[in-house]
């Protein structure tokens, strides 16, 4: 960055010694000013767009929070303080709502890291078929949300689904058939296995990077010190993955929380919102009633939870990665 | 002798084992193809079949030929390729700013970018609603690819920043001292140096687009802007039972991902890699 600097200045005074200088925009703004006009039009349409369409809805989202926000236009919002957020602490749903995201956060995440872990220790043990079985488990991570969520309804129908003809025609391991996503334990649980069954390959993906990227002396140099391969992972190569380890973490936590499409496409919250989790909760209150104000403060909060749980596990990274 | 069988036997495993693991993860989808190729599968048939007994296309063409599935599609097609050649363009131009630039309130722009990332996108549903309203910008398509392009910014300037700086300088700075003007040295050094961090990006972007949702059935009322998502899921709302159906219009919705994925696999690793792995 010094070098180019220095470099647009000499080519700017040469300039100005030999040639007379017409009107330039230079001579207003300097080598410096012109560099920072320079920047700021490559950055202009962008941020623009960005601002326009992410920044000022954050800071409307803020405002609307203290308002009983009106949908006519000729009915004006009254300011209400704090009582948006009082409602939504004060609303058992919210809790109900909280619980739920936060049971798929545990029993999503650390599922979707094991697993991820384990296929893609597998995978990187084989040399054949590798990119093969790659593809397979990563083709639910990028199927559409709304048609796996379709598919887990129909497979988890209450009569004669595939789920129930498997568990108790074939297997009879239950002894009758389920209604899963009318109960909430159960529906709670298709919704989690929704979210893993489409999420492994993505961890999966990029744990085997991690791990190809580890150089070969390093497992060569285990393998000389006598670790079996199972004491060269535990040992040598399990605490290089660590860092990764955690950027995932922090990512699928972050994923957790935006839980939405399966919830809101095979339970819609019900029965009576026991399977809400806080987006379709968010959801329900900003377009099914109408009320705005709820719903963005119930946002809010939820912003605020995830950047500051973003922001303690990053710091718990920064300490255990000693860098 | 009994090393080298042990070796054989342990690889097996390892076959064996990803082999359950592949069958587990692939399973539903064979499923939902088998369905596709069901003739009117208006309640759930038991036993359930795997391999359908007198597979037939008619699904494929009722889903086609139903409900303007036609235009849904195209509607998906204009508004993701229209978000991806946007959003990649104003992002690469971000993206350069951010690697060969200092310039006043740099961090503050970036980590604004930043903030986003962290924040479910849905989050901001309320407010973009009401913005789009008055704009006039709801029940359109523009207003889905506005939306679109401000959700796919942040991350795809983040990993374009992240390539570019990456780039030897050598060339751009033999560029300026012959005079080259920045826009001349972006258009023809960098974004031709960067072309697979554009792909990947471009994927990404093709395919969020392509799958996005919970905007399309907030902001979109009518048929005629409606995208595959939605489309699909009011499908299945309104033909209930027809699975089959149902299916193979979805089918028809992710054909086209799995082909961009399959094809393009090695943009999509590297990209997904970016920062988990050089960080």
């Amino acid at each position: 960055m010094a070098s180019l600097r220095g470099a647009s200045s000499i080519s700017f005074k040469a300039g100005e010694a030999t040639l007379p200088r017409p009107f330039s925009i230079d001579r207003f703004l300097g080598p410096r000013g012109r560099r920072n006009l320079t920047a700021y039009l490559f950055l202009a349409p962008g941020f623009l767009v960005f601002a326009t369409f992410m920044l000022y809805p954050l800071a409307k989202a803020i405002q609307i929070s203290f308002y009983h926000w009106e949908l006519m236009p000729d009915r004006t919002s009254r300011f209400v303080g704090l009582s948006n957020y009082a409602a939504v602490l004060h609303d058992p749903i919210s809790w109900v709502a909280l619980r739920n995201t936060v049971l798929y956060a545990i029993g999503t995440v650390p599922t979707q890291i094991l697993l991820g872990l384990i296929v893609a220790i597998l995978l990187d043990s084989i040399w054949r078929l590798r990119v093969f079985f790659r593809t397979l488990y990563y083709i639910p991570v990028i199927t559409s949300w709304v048609v796996v969520s379709i598919l887990f309804k129909y497979i988890f129908s209450s009569d004669a689904g595939l789920a129930n003809y498997v568990l108790h025609d074939v297997l009879h391991i239950l002894p009758g058939y389920v209604g899963w996503l009318q109960d909430v334990p159960t529906a709670l649980f298709v919704i989690g296995l929704l979210g893993v069954w489409k999420g492994v390959g993505w961890s999966m993906l990029i744990f085997l990077a991690a791990l190809q990227s580890i150089p070969k002396e390093m497992r060569e140099a285990a393998a000389v010190d006598g670790a079996g391969p199972i004491r060269s992972y535990t040992s040598v190569i399990l605490p290089i993955m660590w860092p990764v380890v955690l950027f995932v973490l922090v990512l699928l936590v972050i994923g957790s929380f935006n839980v939405f499409i399966s919830v809101y496409l095979m339970t819609a919250g019900g029965p009576v919102h026991q399977t809400e989790v806080l987006l379709s909760y968010m959801y329900h209150q900003a377009f099914d009633y109408l009320d705005f104000g709820f719903g963005a403060a119930l946002s809010n909060l939820l912003a605020v939870l995830i950047v500051g749980l973003s922001l303690l596990q990053i710091r718990f990274l920064r300490r255990e990665v000693d860098y | 002798m009994l090393p080298r069988l042990t070796r054989h036997v342990r690889k097996g495993i390892v076959y064996l084992l990803l082999l359950a693991g592949a069958a587990l993860t692939t399973l539903p989808l064979l499923f939902m193809i088998a369905t596709a190729f069901k003739a009117n599968v208006y309640i759930i048939e038991t036993p359930p079949q795997f391999i359908p007994q007198h597979p037939t296309v008619q699904n494929f063409i009722n889903a086609w030929s139903l409900n303007n599935f036609g235009l849904f599609f195209t509607n998906s097609l204009i508004v993701a390729v229209s978000t991806t050649i946007l959003s990649v363009l104003l992002s690469a131009m971000m993206a350069y700013a951010f690697a060969r630039f200092a310039f006043p309130g740099k961090t503050l722009f970036f980590y604004s970018l930043l903030l986003t990332l962290m924040i479910p996108s849905l989050m901001l549903v309320i407010p973009q609603f009401l913005l789009a309203k008055t704009l006039g910008l709801l029940d359109s398509r523009l207003g889905l690819v506005f939306v679109y392009i401000a959700t796919s910014l942040a991350l795809n300037t983040y990993l374009l920043r992240a390539f570019f700086e990456q780039l030897p300088r050598e060339l751009e700075q033999a560029a300026e001292m012959d005079g080259a003007g920045h826009l001349v040295i972006f258009s023809r050094i960098v974004v031709p140096l960067s072309t697979p961090a554009l792909a990947t990006v471009a994927i990404f972007t093709f395919l969020f687009a392509w799958d996005e949702f919970p905007w399309a059935v907030t902001a979109i009322n009518t048929d005629a802007n409606k995208t595959l998502p939605m489309a699909i899921a009011l499908f299945q709302s309104a033909h209930q039972t027809q699975w089959g159906l149902v299916f193979a219009a979805s089918l028809i919705a992710i054909v086209p991902v799995i082909v961009v994925f399959v094809v393009f696999q090695r943009y999509f690793v590297r990209g997904l890699t970016t920062g988990a792995i050089k960080a």
